[in-house]
């Protein structure tokens, strides 16, 4: 057994975090205050390599194993979430589907600018009434044989990425049914940015997130050519669900960078802020609270580089995905809740950054699958008769 | 066009420096790349780039064949590196230490152009890029701030208090590059990875042609004493009566600066 990460790991972790520190943590305050999705930084991202680190070599990325690709998240998280799901959206849900689905072309015209970061792809499963109920999916998309063609109908929920100045497409599942009648075949169409009959809604008002990009999206008769189908008719369900095991143990290392930046606040107000004639962190109230974090920190730390470490494997990761997501994320709200209690009135403006992290982290627990979500997938991997 | 670039690898300025007994810098730590020097590197790597072929090379002098800085600098995209280590090397003064460095630009063989910070962020004598210049016979091209190649003549804008000079040499030369003449790249996790197997060089003193010329026995200069800077005096306070402004400019004047 090894618990250390190579040399080369560790020297990345260096150079992110200088990244981090100068590019993103200066600007994280004004972009979150005036919503801005910073492009310019997200490109300098994609120059440093960070949204091809999994992908293969062959189609520019680096060949490195998911646990290097988790290290830059938590590094990014560390100072900030939005640029960390940007990150993570662009990497397992944007580019993932064109990997693991696309055809020899698909990735040569998708995949490639997306490993370079010069372009973002939107991943499109939620539905106003389909969220943890995806397979509910009421977008439809027909071919018409004749003229090669799609025709999507239909609209997405809370799609991230999906409305930037370097989106390049967004992939959605559609039923693709001819007949009406038999069980729901999903699929997945990728439809370009600009595509007539695909419009992009203006953003969302939030709670979090500000500089993160999330829209609604309409499909009104957009067309789209026949070849715009990815991976196999029907196995969008199988699909999504894949690319979600691994999003998940993205999702639980931003958790993890959260939930260090937290400590490390937490910390070091413990020991310079003084009452009573003294630092608040000689009260074991506050300094105990900083022991439970770097308690979780240290668990959903490993729990998520095991993960990676079995999906490398090519092992069974459902299970380990779901425990990494589940903890990371309930820790990394209690994170910031305690962090923003350690800093009392200060953790409440809006010039400390824990504020920022408490807004940010709720989203956590309920994308890509809610904690709900995933004690279901627990409790059926135990064996459990529950619903 | 081959550009050589001299990287000093220093110890973290992040982490409290300690002095040994001898008043040298305590260098048992992991060095990291001097920050003056990432400048030189993306500026040779840009350099390389624009004459579309050639390499970069880096040549260190560092105690216990430390690499680390080296690697960082490998991992931005320079090809190969020359490493001078040999405890024969310890003690080695400024001059010592350029002696080092045109010894390790002959070996190379086929530099066009060495670039070098103006001064280490450690040492800062800034004084080794004109020794080097001047023992290999080449021209020395100080403060740039700016950087052109072009029919094998360099050119630059040499940094001053006014503006800045525009000076021209004949290649081969050396350079010594301001910081910020170049935003330094971030290394890649390709580049970290890809750094991990490029060959790095490590020769001695003996390798060079140096025994004897460098180290304790080679310096002509020697560190004699360390002395805390004196603390600065108490300033002058003037309290706002309504004359405060006059007595301000009494006060400088008296002190001749406006
Ligand atoms: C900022 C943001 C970005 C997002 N980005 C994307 C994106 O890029 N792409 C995308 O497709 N989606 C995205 N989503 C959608 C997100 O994945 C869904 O919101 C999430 O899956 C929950 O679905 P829902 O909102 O419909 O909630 P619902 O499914 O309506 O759930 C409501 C509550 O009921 C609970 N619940 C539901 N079913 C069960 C059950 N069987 N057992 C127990 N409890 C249950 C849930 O856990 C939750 O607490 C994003 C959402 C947000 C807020
Ligand atoms: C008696 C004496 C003993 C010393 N003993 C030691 C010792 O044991 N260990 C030790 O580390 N230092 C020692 N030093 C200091 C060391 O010799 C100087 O740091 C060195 O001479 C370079 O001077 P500088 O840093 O002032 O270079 P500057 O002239 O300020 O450097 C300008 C540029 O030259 C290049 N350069 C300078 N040094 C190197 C290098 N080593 N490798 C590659 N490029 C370089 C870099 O580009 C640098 O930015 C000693 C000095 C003296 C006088």
């Amino acid at each position: 057994m090894d618990f250390e990460l190579s040399d080369e790991q560790q020297q990345f972790r260096g150079v992110v975090r200088e990244f981090a520190e100068a590019e993103i943590a200066p600007n994280a305050q004004v972009w979150d205050r005036d919503h801005t999705f910073p492009v310019e930084t997200v490109l300098a991202m994609g120059r440093l390599g960070l949204f091809g680190l999994v992908f293969p070599t062959e189609y520019g990325g680096a060949s490195a194993d998911f646990a290097t690709y988790c290290v830059a998240l938590e590094e990014i998280a560390r100072v900030d979430s939005s640029m960390a799901i940007t990150l993570e959206a662009g990497v397992s849900l944007g580019a993932a589907p064109f990997f693991y689905d696309g055809t020899e072309a698909q990735k040569q015209e998708y995949l490639v600018p997306m490993v370079a970061g010069e372009v973002l792809g939107a991943f499109g499963l939620t539905e106003a009434d389909a969220g943890s109920d995806a397979g509910n999916t009421r977008t439809t998309a027909n071919l018409d044989h004749s003229r090669e063609k799609w025709t999507v109908n239909g609209q997405k929920t809370f799609i991230t990425n999906s409305g930037t100045p370097i989106t390049k497409c967004v992939t959605v599942t559609a039923r693709t049914n001819s007949d009406t009648t038999g069980p729901p075949e999903i699929s997945t169409i990728v439809i370009d940015s600009g595509t007539e009959g695909f419009t992009v809604m203006p953003a969302y008002r939030k709670m979090g997130w500000h500089a993160s990009d999330t829209h609604e999206l309409v499909f009104d008769n957009c067309e789209v050519p026949a070849d715009h189908l990815l991976g196999e008719p029907g196995g969008g369900l199988k699909s999504f669900l894949r690319i979600l095991d691994d999003g998940r143990i993205a999702i639980a290392a931003l958790a993890v960078g959260v939930i260090q930046a937290c400590l490390e606040q937490s910390v070091e107000h413990a020991k310079g802020r003084n009452a009573f004639g003294g630092p608040i962190g000689r009260y074991q109230s506050i300094a105990f609270k900083c022991s439970d974090m770097a308690v979780s920190l240290e668990n959903a730390r490993n729990l998520i580089y095991k993960a990676a470490w079995l999906r490398d494997k090519g092992r069974p990761i459902r299970r380990a995905a779901a425990m990494a997501k589940l903890y990371a994320t309930e820790a990394a709200v209690r994170a910031t809740s305690d962090a923003v209690q350690i800093f009392g009135g200060y953790g409440f403006m809006d010039d400390t950054p824990v504020s920022r992290y408490y807004r940010d982290a709720k989203i956590l627990e309920i994308g890509e699958g809610t904690s709900e979500i995933q004690r279901l997938v627990l409790a059926r991997d135990l064996g459990l008769p529950v619903e | 066009m081959n550009v050589v670039v001299c990287v000093k690898q220093i110890p973290d300025p992040s982490v409290p420096g300690q002095l040994e007994a001898d008043h040298t810098l305590d260098r048992s730590a992991k060095p990291i790349l001097d920050e003056s020097d990432s400048f030189g590197v993306e500026m040779a790597l840009q350099l390389v780039d624009a004459a579309g072929g050639g390499e970069v090379t880096l040549i260190s002098l560092a105690p216990n064949g430390e690499v680390s800085g080296l690697r960082t600098a490998l991992a931005m995209g320079a090809a190969k590196a020359v490493l001078a280590s040999d405890d024969a090397f310890a003690g080695t003064d400024a001059l010592g230490t350029a002696k080092v460095l045109a010894k390790c630009i002959e070996r190379v063989g086929d530099a066009d152009l060495v670039l070098a910070a103006t001064e280490s962020s450690d040492g800062y004598t800034g004084t080794v890029p004109v020794q080097v210049a001047e023992l290999l016979g080449w021209p020395a091209l100080t403060f740039a701030k700016k950087v052109d190649i072009a029919d094998g003549v360099v050119t630059i804008q040499r940094q001053t208090e006014a503006g800045y000079d525009v000076v021209q040499s004949s290649l081969p030369a050396v350079v010594s590059v301001t910081a910020g003449v170049v935003e330094p790249r971030y290394p890649s996790f390709k580049g970290i990875m890809a750094a991990k197997s490029k060959p790095v060089d490590n020769v001695t003193a003996a390798d060079l042609g140096l025994d004897g010329q460098v180290g304790w026995a080679g310096a002509r200069q020697s560190i004699v004493k360390v002395e805390q800077a004196p603390a600065r005096l108490a300033g002058e306070k003037f309290e706002d009566d309504g004359t405060a402004a006059e007595k301000i400019v009494a006060f400088l004047e008296d002190l001749k600066v406006i």
